[in-house]
């Protein structure tokens, strides 16, 4: 058995590994990777997403236990410090040593810090790692405690560098960037399109200053300033580094490999360096002269060393595609081809438009026939269809300018992705062209975006993709004739919003009515029966006490159904908030009726063991305490969780408690598709894991941040930041908002997280239909929830106190007797059911 | 089988030879259920209002030999009366007590016949 030994655990090096073990053959080899870094690869390009999430679980490119599934050994945390290329050995900085038959080299690049003076000084940092991004975030921390309006410099303008600063502007620091050029993104960007994302970004807040070269750094320790020339100097308290890559080539060089001129691993076209049995990928190989720092040619660069040591043949081509899309602190910015054209090679058609910080460029052949190039800022949806008709060389109109006009204003809609060859590569990260997309969906491989995605890989690089992907799905989909249905059940043609409209509008009150007027003839099942009285308990602000035949499971009997059809019971607590009387009261019931009890997931009290005949009884004592339904059984609102807040917490920045309380106690009651939980943290060190939560408010100075769409379960997900540093009374107008508009709009048991990754056009829309109010509705949606909020009635004492309610709570209806098929055996001092058999 | 299961068979109208007198109409809701003693039976009753017909099964599912049928959700799938358990949802047949959605066992079915406002449950013994 042959050993590779892959040296560097980045994006580039995790993919020659998973291109590696999806090839027949590998199983012949062993693998052996080194990461010096102490996680294994995470998706680099993505990185400021951790300022956003701080979830470096997130970012990561696969777990541990891939490598381990794949047979492949990963060992992190260990540079290798020499190659022995005579005895085909490696060694280890802890000086270990291994063999090898093939070494690749994947070592990727590091941030080049200029030699400026004083670049040592504390508060100067590169932005590189998840570690670098730590260090930065820490240091933030404690320059925000001493100074509140602290300034963060970044030191170049480039792509990464303007990432840096949208990372030092959501730390709070006030961001400035700092090019040598005289424009921003300069290897990208032309001076005009580069002027308008200048203005963008400066309206947005971000402080630009262009052609300056730093001198030095000023300050005793730490930083505090940045001299540029006499009497021209920033004053920082902390500054990025981002000018630039520089590949890590030591290890070539230490082995006396050939080596570029200003550094890299010189390789040819099957990515072998001047050693046959050493390849170099990615941002450590020179190749034809250059260092490719996009991940897309790096990604190719693995897949060809793959072939190439397992003897197949493929090369590297002579051009490499450098075309590239991102959104950058919410501006699009793309070019693609040639950005830069000499006129003598053909012409170019711009569309600019300052005021809405738009600009557009196509460069065309002289002929006017092809298309050879161009830049977009301010809205890249073009960027798909232009780059593909780019790559594929496909004809264009005779009127170029229809490529970037707006629709309507002589623009056309030009190009459907179907007309796309099927050798179109849709997806540049994973090499996935529109034939392997089309095919998985013919074959019946896939039957929806998820599917084609998880098949084909397409999308889960860089995502510029994602919306080609989407359309080509849907598309290929219709062709085949596939509609994508998503009624509820066999007895309605409608999803649950149109359902919504109609018991709305025809005011129906009886699941009857509305099958008789809009279902198919048949006679209703436990899918849409819950749904339609959902909808009716939501549209009417009624209870679950009506028509209790067709409440879902739990809802019929207001209680939770357990594994031997016994009942649980959980009284509401609001905000966890209790009295030492009211805990008594709890564990007196519970002792008496013999309950085995445990505080729940969301900080309330379960009793569990309750039989169908007891349920109103212990319910009675239980109101007679004070207590009330705390609809743990509905599709409603749970708990709103809580940490202390300010009240007693000596770092609480609000009142959490009560607020929390405030919240549970406005939503209590309500049906919605799905079950809702809040939090509440007094700070940010969020012990509520408001984040979790469909709705979470996290203190911070000068108000409340809403975030919204989080949850725990299967898919855990952290909600996303909805407004930031409102008051409670515009909370609460949010809140409204936001639950009522996903109570009109999901499908039926659609968590707000998923409700929300569906939402076309995704927060950005969100938060305009709910802030902004770009679809005229939030005086409704308010009108509507405050509705519900004034009709509140607790259904378990509004069935104890009617008997015709009541009649329901027994197990027999002819017999007074319990169910005697219940057989309970003991457990740590409490009772269980007898296990399952 | 369990047990308690082998309590329960499939009676046919023309085996019945005893009529139990279970409840008064009124003590079931339309279009759904409510259980019944009868000796040491549990039978789960459903008034199907919609198909203007009375069912009866045993209040046992068979997955996990809970006595819970009664208090779950009727309708129809593709057309046939159903009932679907309220604990994972497992669907039977009220005329035959078939499995509709698995391959549980099917639950057993008995006649029920509707006398001045009052249900009977026919048994065979």
């Amino acid at each position: 058995m042959k050993t590779i030994i892959v040296i560097g655990n980045g994006m580039v090096g995790y993919k020659f590994c998973e291109k590696f073990v999806a090839k027949k053959g590998s199983e012949n080899y062993k693998v052996l990777v080194f990461g010096e870094e102490p996680r294994p690869a995470y998706d680099r390009v993505h990185l400021s997403e951790y300022f956003e999430n701080q979830d470096a679980k997130a970012l990561e490119l696969a777990p541990k236990e891939w490598y381990k599934e794949n047979n492949i050994e990963l060992i992190v945390n260990e540079r290798v410090s020499d190659i022995h290329r005579a005895s085909k050995k490696i060694t280890t900085v802890k000086d270990r040593k291994f063999s090898y038959d093939y070494l690749v080299l994947a070592t990727g690049s590091s941030a080049f810090v200029p030699p400026i003076k004083g670049v040592e000084k504390e508060g100067v940092f590169v932005y590189r790692t998840i570690e670098d991004l730590e260090g930065m975030l820490a240091y933030a921390a404690k320059l925000k405690d001493k100074k509140p309006n602290a300034k963060a410099a970044v030191l170049g303008g480039g792509l990464l560098g303007l990432e840096a600063g949208k990372a030092v502007m959501d730390m709070g620091l006030e961001p400035h960037i700092v090019e040598f050029a005289p424009k921003l993104m300069p290897r990208q960007l032309d001076s005009r399109s580069s002027q308008v994302l200048q203005l963008k970004l400066e309206s947005i807040g971000l402080n630009i200053h262009l052609s300056k070269a730093t001198n030095q750094i000023l300050g005793e320790k730490a930083i505090t300033g940045m001299e540029f020339g006499e009497d021209d100097m920033l004053e920082v308290d902390m500054l990025v580094v981002s000018a630039g890559i520089r590949p890590r080539d030591e290890l070539g060089k230490s082995c006396n490999l050939e080596m570029g001129v200003r550094g890299g691993i010189v390789v040819n076209n099957k990515m072998q360096t001047s050693d046959k049995d050493i390849y170099a990928i990615g941002e450590v190989a020179l190749y034809n002269q250059m260092i490719y720092g996009l991940v897309a040619p790096g990604y190719d660069m693995a897949g060809i060393a793959v072939n190439q040591i397992l003897g197949e043949d493929s090369l590297m081509p002579e051009e490499i595609d450098m075309s590239t899309k991102l959104k950058l602190i919410g501006v699009d910015v793309a070019s693609f081809g040639e950005p830069f054209m000499p006129a003598s090679k053909g012409h170019s058609i711009i569309f600019e438009n300052k005021t809405q910080y738009l600009y557009k460029r196509i460069n065309v052949s002289l002929d006017g026939k092809s298309l050879l190039g161009g830049i977009l800022v301010g809205d890249a949806t073009d960027y798909s269809m232009l780059h593909q008709i780019y790559l594929n060389g496909m004809t264009i109109p005779e009127d170029p300018a229809q490529l970037i006009l707006p629709a309507g204003e002589g623009g056309a809609s030009f190009g459907d992705v179907m007309d796309l060859p099927d050798e179109a590569q849709i997806c540049s990260c994973e090499s996935v062209t529109k034939g392997q997309i089309c095919g998985v969906i013919e074959s019946g491989e896939a039957t929806d975006l998820a599917d084609v995605v998880g098949c084909t890989k397409a999308g889960t690089g860089c995502g510029g993709c994602k919306p080609m992907v989407k359309d080509l799905t849907e598309a290929t989909l219709k062709s085949l004739g596939i509609e994508v249905k998503d009624t509820i059940c066999e007895h309605f043609d409608l999803n649950r919003q149109d359902l919504y409209k109609i018991i709305q509008v025809k005011g129906y009150k009886k699941f009857n009515e509305v099958l008789d007027n809009h279902g198919n003839g048949g006679h209703g099942c436990e899918l849409c029966k819950p749904v339609v009285a959902s909808l009716m308990a939501t549209i009417n602000a009624d209870t679950a006490n009506e028509e209790y035949a067709i409440q879902d499971s739990n809802d019929r009997f207001l209680a939770n159904i357990q594994r031997n059809g016994t009942y649980s019971i959980v009284p509401r607590i609001p905000g966890g908030e209790i009295t030492p009387d009211k805990l008594i009261a709890l564990g007196e019931i519970a002792k008496k009726y013999d309950l085995y009890t445990k505080v729940t997931g969301g900080v309330r009290i379960d009793l569990f063991g309750a039989t169908l005949n007891q349920l109103p009884i212990i319910w009675k004592e239980l109101i007679e305490h004070g207590f009330e339904s705390g609809h743990a059984y509905g599709k409603s609102l749970r708990t709103v969780k809580t940490c202390v807040g300010s009240t007693w917490c000596r770092y609480g920045m609000d009142e959490s408690v009560s607020f929390g309380i405030e919240l549970e106690n406005r939503y209590r009651g309500i049906r919605a598709p799905h079950k809702i939980k809040g939090g509440v943290s007094g700070c940010i060190r969020e012990c509520a894991e408001a984040r979790g939560k469909d709705f979470g408010l996290i203190a911070v100075e000068g108000g409340w941040n809403l975030y919204v769409g989080g949850n725990g379960g299967a898919t855990p997900r952290h909600a996303e930041l909805l407004a930031e540093q409102i008051d409670n009374e515009t909370v609460i107008k949010y809140i409204d908002r936001y639950l009522m508009f996903y109570m009109r709009t999901a499908k039926p048991l659609q968590r707000t997280a998923a409700w929300q990754d569906r939402l076309e056009g995704g927060m950005d829309f969100l938060k305009e239909v709910i802030i902004e109010d770009k679809l005229g509705i939030v005086d409704d949606l308010e009108k509507e929830m405050q509705t519900l909020v004034n009709k509140f009635e607790c259904e378990w004492t509004q069935a104890i106190n009617n008997p015709e309610m009541m009649k329901r709570f027994s197990h027999f209806v002819n017999s007074e007797e319990e169910d005697d098929n219940l057989v309970f055996v003991p457990m740590r001092e409490q009772k269980m059911p007898e296990p399952w058999k | 089988m369990e047990e308690v299961q082998k309590k329960y068979k499939t009676t046919k109208l023309k085996d019945v030879n005893f009529w139990f007198k279970a409840a008064p109409v009124n003590a079931f809701p339309k279009d759904g259920g409510a259980c019944i003693k009868y000796k040491n039976l549990q039978i789960a009753v459903f008034n199907f209002e919609r198909l203007n017909k009375w069912y009866a099964t045993q209040n046992l599912s068979p997955e996990k030999q809970e006595m819970v049928l009664s208090r779950g959700m009727i309708g129809d799938y593709k057309g046939t009366p159903m009932i679907a358990c309220p604990l994972h949802k497992k669907t039977f047949s009220l005329e035959t007590g078939e499995n509709l959605n698995g391959d549980l066992d099917p639950i057993a079915v008995y006649p029920v016949k509707i006398e001045n406002d009052f249900v009977y449950v026919g048994f065979s013994e």
